[in-house]
């Protein structure tokens, strides 16, 4: 058994600015996860949206990128703030997690979870996954250096054939379960996030918590269905 | 009825502990826990060993004092009881039974199963009161409340400052134990004028004792011995929001 | 040499003693407040409440509590209620009646002035917890809820749910942190009092041990008040909470302080019987279940059939058949007398006989379960929790159990022992219940004390007190702390082959069978004989492992058994002294024809101070006289 000793608790200091003392409060950079947490959902849910319309056909889907494209420095700006709250979720989970670790430097012998969920409780493994699979994403799909190939495809109105990327990249097996792999955990930390949201924000209540919860983890495995079924309707070849 | 106890002895703050096998024999099926350790301690003392040292006073489960966390659970199986209110009858004959102290940085431990939970006061101390000198009091009937906020109010005035749910809480957390009492003297006519003080100062004393952040695991309301809800969790969130930002724009 | 006792009760009309007194009383100037430094032991209703006030004040305020945390006091337990003259449900209550009540309810047997206090304040501890964030129970309309409780006609008790003592102790423990936080008070937790240390005849200090690390240490102080509570768990089993002790009383008394009434304590009618000698403690049941639950046992004696299959006819609802005006409602001694009686003939029910049936049917049945459930939903749990028994369904089982203490350090109208500097509050001093305490009023007399008596009177003392301190330099500091020491190694060099539970266990039954719901002179004259020896026994063959430097909880233990098994002679030497019945202390000797206790006030109309006489020497048994100006001596009736 592992020899315990009292380590010493970490001081922790405070700006007497408050609103950076409110970011370095337990509840306020909790506020700020959930906050940016929320604007990654809209762009979750968004993303989604618009990848299903490659069940529209070829002509919709790229009319779709080509319309993004064209949104110019406003696209610039969403992209800027959508970063900017990716890295400053990232950011302050990780140190919420470095925080709670310290906090509870030895675990129980045996564990008795009554209420918490694997998926709450891995929600920095699923998080730092979902990063990788979505640094992977951009060179894919965004920047295009991991296939520089995909530059030139083009369509027969000449827009960027967004379609055929998609058909090319999903007919190679490890690409597509790397995919499956990725959004079934962005699935299980969503499964947690959605509820979880509700409650740093404070509207939550006894009354609607398990409609709440249960309702995150449906929204979840929506999104998980909705995303997961386009790399597999293309591996499977239903759309071509 | 027979266990097999697996129980952490630790002689002091500084040294290392470990679990110790003990057997526990007839034990009747209508004593309690700490009534079964009773016994087993007597069992020792009579060989002549340290007996187990554990938390206990009313054993009714009001004071809070005794803090057991068994087969990983913090006061052990079923729903609103302390250590001291599980009667063994809940356990099979011959199960083998984990014993551990509260464990969170915060509650070091004292001896064996014994862990010192002051911080708990000093999160108190934070301003977890109501300013009322003595003898300067209104009229009692003079603010009526109405009675739905009353019985919030006690509901959330319920917790018996055990720690259960930071020693449950997988980030050891003490926001169940902070929104308990920032809920119940926030929800009052007569916690208002200290409402934002209170809760500002109070999550602030939380951070700076070293409890962890929570994470929405409800690990904390599952133990809790007085049934305390998340709810009250939320209700600090928002409180909190509402506190910073009145400060905020007294800045400004 | 005995002597007669001085309570020093302001003279005047009842109405007008405590005002008077106030007005009287001496102060102390803000400046020197700051110089006083007042040593506290105790944080439950009393001490905590004193503490927080006495650090408002501005005194330099120490507090000590042998618990983790100073809300964890045993008052924490207390579930029914508090008493207050408010009359808020316009039934004709009133200081006066609250007064009689509690002069009535303790036979006759508690000062006038003292109690007429109590219920003059009484009005404004409700104002004060409600000002502080108590969760009182309250009515639609927003205004304070109240209940009726044993012992009275009249709805005058303040609860929050089940746990009101909790309620009231958090306030206090929330005022006295504000005052930890702002430096007034400095808190000792897991601190026990040892000793208590007496310079040129005045508490000038004490001696504690730090629980944790063993240290002992001696803490020097303009005064000391002693608020450690009652010592119910000399019986080993009672309502109490493990850590409840005399030591802090007893050690006090074998300092000077007289011990006033010490076989006075309260068994409580409505507690969840015993089911085996493994049992550590006994569990009470709120008395308000007393309000909708019947009490009654089968008429027939041994009838060993389920209690749904004994019609109405063949059950005997004794309480209601008896003291038909108050019914389930009379006051605790009588009520558990009955119910030992009732067992005594042979019909009590549960296993071993030693039960009665609380029955909540017809409550049931006119309020429905819902209500029912609202009212007393946390005790029906716990009962089922302990026993495994539904009480929705089948009736509970209760039976008396030792619950509370009337005796305690003698103290005057200022709450001072005969030790100058000694002030003693709440269940620890002996003061306002006389024989018997109602219900719902301990938890008052506790915040009395606390908030609104102990602040004024403290002055009377500390004016004459400036410029005096002593340092823990001493020589009477360096003896005590000595003794403590050689106390402690005392223990630890038995090494016999008992554990201490064992002598605990073997004590606490003699006091329940000789000392207990009724004595004789016979069975107290048997318990004296055997208590010395018992003590003999623990001194060379207990057995307390471990060391004194250390967080060592046998050695806690053996040194509360050991102050017990002393105190128990005291408690038994009282029982048999106190040639009369009166309240909890009913000798089967005196007694009427239908059974009810027969007080003697021509001999016994008197407090019984016990003053300590040396360790080999029977303690000397002074009188305080009780003198009653405004009610008229009766017996009681409840019928
Ligand atoms: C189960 C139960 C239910 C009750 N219900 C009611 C009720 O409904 N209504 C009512 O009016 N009354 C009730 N009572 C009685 C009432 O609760 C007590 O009489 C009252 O709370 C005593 O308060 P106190 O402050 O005097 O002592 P306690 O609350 O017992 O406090 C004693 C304090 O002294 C400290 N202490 C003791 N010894 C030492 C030592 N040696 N060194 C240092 N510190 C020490 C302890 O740590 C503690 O802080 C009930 C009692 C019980 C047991
Ligand atoms: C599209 C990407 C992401 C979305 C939509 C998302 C969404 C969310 C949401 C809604 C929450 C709940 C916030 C709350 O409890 O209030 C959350 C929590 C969390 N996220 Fe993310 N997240 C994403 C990416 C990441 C990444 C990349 C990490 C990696 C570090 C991460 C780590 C965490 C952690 C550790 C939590 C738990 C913290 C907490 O509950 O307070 N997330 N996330
Ligand atoms: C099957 C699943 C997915 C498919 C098919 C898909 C497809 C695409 C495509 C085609 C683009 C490039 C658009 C363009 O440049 O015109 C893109 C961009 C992007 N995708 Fe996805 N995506 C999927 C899942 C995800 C997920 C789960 C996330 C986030 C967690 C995500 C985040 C992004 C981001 C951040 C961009 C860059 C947007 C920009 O250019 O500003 N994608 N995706
Ligand atoms: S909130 Fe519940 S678990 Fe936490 S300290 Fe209070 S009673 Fe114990
Ligand atoms: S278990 Fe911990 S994470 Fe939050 S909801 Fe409870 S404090
Ligand atoms: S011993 Fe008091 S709550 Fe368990």
């Amino acid at each position: 058994m592992p020899a315990v000793t009292v380590s010493p608790v970490p001081a922790r200091r405070f700006s007497p600015n408050p609103l950076v003392a409110f970011y370095q409060s337990s509840i306020g950079k909790k506020w700020v996860v959930a906050l940016t947490g929320i604007v990654l959902i809209v762009y979750v849910l968004g993303h989604l949206a618009g990848n299903l319309q490659i069940y529209l056909g070829q002509d919709r889907i790229n009319n779709y990128a080509e319309f993004l494209h064209n949104l110019g420095p406003l696209l610039w700006l969403i992209r800027l703030f959508l970063l900017a709250c990716f890295v400053i979720h990232i950011v302050a989970t990780i140190q919420l997690t470095i925080q709670n670790r310290q906090a509870k430097p030895q675990k129980y012998a045996v564990p008795g979870y009554q209420a918490s969920t694997p998926a709450s409780r891995t929600m920095i493994v699923s998080g730092l996954i979902v990063l990788c699979f979505v640094i992977y994403h951009l060179l894919q799909f965004t920047l295009e250096l991991t296939h520089p190939g995909y530059r030139h495809l083009h369509d027969s109105l000449g827009r960027h054939d967004v379609y055929h990327m998609m058909i090319i990249a999903f007919r190679h097996l490890f690409i597509s379960l790397f995919y499956v792999l990725g959004l079934f955990l962005l699935c299980t930390h969503l499964s947690h996030g959605f509820a979880s949201v509700t409650q740093t924000l404070g509207i939550n209540n006894r009354k609607i918590a398990r409609v709440i919860s249960a309702g995150g983890v449906t929204l979840a495995w929506l999104v998980f269905l909705g995303y997961v079924s386009i790399p597999l309707t293309i591996l499977l070849g239903l759309v071509r | 009825m027979n266990f097999k106890l697996k129980v952490w002895r630790q002689k002091g703050p500084n040294v290392a502990g470990q679990f110790v096998d003990y057997e526990a024999r007839d034990i009747p099926a209508d004593a309690s826990f700490l009534e079964m350790l009773d016994i087993v301690n007597e069992g020792l003392i009579k060989r002549n060993e340290d007996q187990i040292a554990f938390d206990s006073d009313c054993r009714e489960g009001i004071c809070g004092m005794c803090s057991l966390v068994i087969n990983g659970i913090a006061h052990g199986p079923g729903k609103a009881k302390t250590s001291c209110q599980l009667y063994m009858r809940r356990f099979k004959d011959g199960d083998t039974i984990w014993v551990e102290p509260f464990r969170a940085i915060t509650f070091p431990v004292v001896r064996d199963l014994c862990t010192n939970r002051s911080a708990l006061d000093r999160m108190i101390e934070a301003g977890g009161y109501i300013t009322a000198r003595t003898g300067s009091a209104p009229e009692a009937n003079s603010i009526p409340i109405g009675k739905v906020v009353a019985d919030l109010a006690m509901e959330a005035a319920a917790c018996i400052g055990c720690g259960a749910c930071v020693a449950a809480c997988p980030n050891s957390s003490a926001m169940l134990f902070v929104s308990a009492k920032v809920s119940h003297l926030g929800l009052l006519p007569q916690g208002q004028p200290e409402r934002t003080s209170r809760v500002v100062s109070m999550v602030r004393k939380m951070d700076e004792l070293g409890f962890g952040n929570c994470t929405n695991h409800y690990e904390c309301e599952a133990v809790c011995p007085s049934e305390i809800s998340a709810s009250f969790i939320s209700r600090l969130n928002r409180d909190y929001a509402r506190a910073a930002t009145r400060q905020a724009a007294v800045l400004v | 040499m005995a002597t007669t006792l001085d309570a020093k009760i302001p003279t005047g009309p009842l109405e007008e003693k405590w005002q008077k007194h106030k007005n009287e009383s001496k102060l102390v100037s803000p400046a020197n407040k700051r110089k006083l430094d007042v040593i506290v032991v105790g944080s439950g209703l009393a001490g905590g409440s004193a503490a927080a006030t006495l650090g408002e004040l501005g005194y330099n305020v120490r507090c000590f509590c042998y618990q983790d945390s100073p809300r964890r006091a045993h008052s924490i337990a207390a579930q029914g209620g508090i008493n207050a003259a408010k009359n808020y449900q316009n039934d004709g209550d009133s200081v006066y009646r609250l007064f009689y009540d509690t002069i009535k309810g303790g036979d006759f047997r508690s000062r006038e002035g003292n109690v007429y206090r109590l219920a003059e304040v009484s009005v404004n501890i409700i104002d004060q917890c409600v000002a502080q964030g108590v969760p009182f129970a309250r009515e639609y309309g927003g205004l304070l809820a109240n209940r009726s409780f044993g012992g009275a006609q009249v709805s005058r008790t303040f609860y929050a749910r089940g746990q009101t003592g909790q309620q009231l102790l958090l306030g206090a423990y929330q005022a006295l942190s504000r005052q930890i936080a702002a430096g007034s008070v400095k808190m000792y937790p897991r601190t026990e009092m040892l000793e208590l240390v007496v310079v040129e005849g005045q508490a000038k200090g004490i001696i504690t041990r730090d629980l944790l690390t063993g240290k002992i240490q001696a803490h020097a102080g303009d005064t000391v008040v002693l608020a450690s509570g009652g010592y119910g768990n000399a019986f080993y089993l009672s309502t109490n909470a493990k850590g409840c002790n005399v030591t802090a009383a007893y050690r006090a008394y074998k300092r000077g302080a007289f011990f006033a009434n010490p076989c006075y304590t309260q068994i409580h009618p409505t507690c969840i019987p015993v089911a085996g000698s493994y049992q550590s403690k006994l569990t009470l049941m709120s008395e308000s279940l007393r309000n909708d639950g019947r009490v009654w046992v089968p008429k027939q004696k041994g009838d060993k059939r389920p209690p749904d299959q004994i019609p109405e006819a063949e059950r005997d609802y004794y309480l209601e058949r008896k003291y038909p005006s108050y019914g389930n409602l009379a006051p605790r001694d009588i009520a558990s007398r009955a119910a030992k009686e009732a067992c005594d003939t042979g019909r009590g029910v549960g296993p071993g006989g030693l039960g009665v049936y609380l029955d909540f049917a017809d409550a049931i049945k006119r309020f429905g379960e819902k209500t029912i459930r609202e009212r007393y939903g946390n005790l029906f749990d716990m009962y089922h929790n302990i026993t495994g028994e539904n009480a929705y369904k089948a009736p509970m089982r209760i039976y008396p159990a030792v619950h509370y203490t009337m005796g305690g350090l003698w103290v005057d109208y200022n709450l001072m022992s005969n030790l100058p500097g000694l002030h003693v509050l709440g269940e620890a001093n002996f003061s306002d219940h006389g024989a018997n305490r109602l219900g719902a009023s301990a938890l008052m007399q506790g915040l009395a004390d606390g908030y609104f008596v102990i602040p004024y009177t403290l002055g009377n003392y500390l004016a004459t007190q400036m410029g005096k301190k002593v340092s823990v330099d001493r020589p009477e500091f360096k003896a005590a702390e000595q003794e403590t020491r050689a106390r402690i190694e005392r223990f630890l060099s038995i090494r016999g082959k008992r554990t201490v539970a064992d002598f605990h266990r073997e004590l606490g039954l003699l006091l329940w069978e000789k000392c207990g719901m009724a004595r004789d002179a016979a069975g107290l004259k048997e318990a004296l004989q055997r208590i010395p020896e018992l003590r003999q026994e623990f001194w060379e063959d207990v057995n307390v492992l471990g060391g004194g430097e250390e967080f060592n909880q046998a050695l806690e233990y053996a040194g509360r058994v050991a102050d017990f098994l002393e105190f128990a002679e005291l408690m038994c030497l009282d029982a048999l002294e106190r040639d009369e019945s009166c309240g909890g202390h009913f000798r089967v000797e005196y007694q009427t024809e239908d059974g009810e206790a027969l007080r003697n006030d021509d001999d016994f109309c008197h407090v019984a101070a016990w003053q300590y006489a040396g360790p080999d020497s029977r303690p000397i048994r002074n009188v305080e006289p009780l003198i009653f100006e405004n009610v008229k001596l009766a017996q009681r009736s409840y019928k």
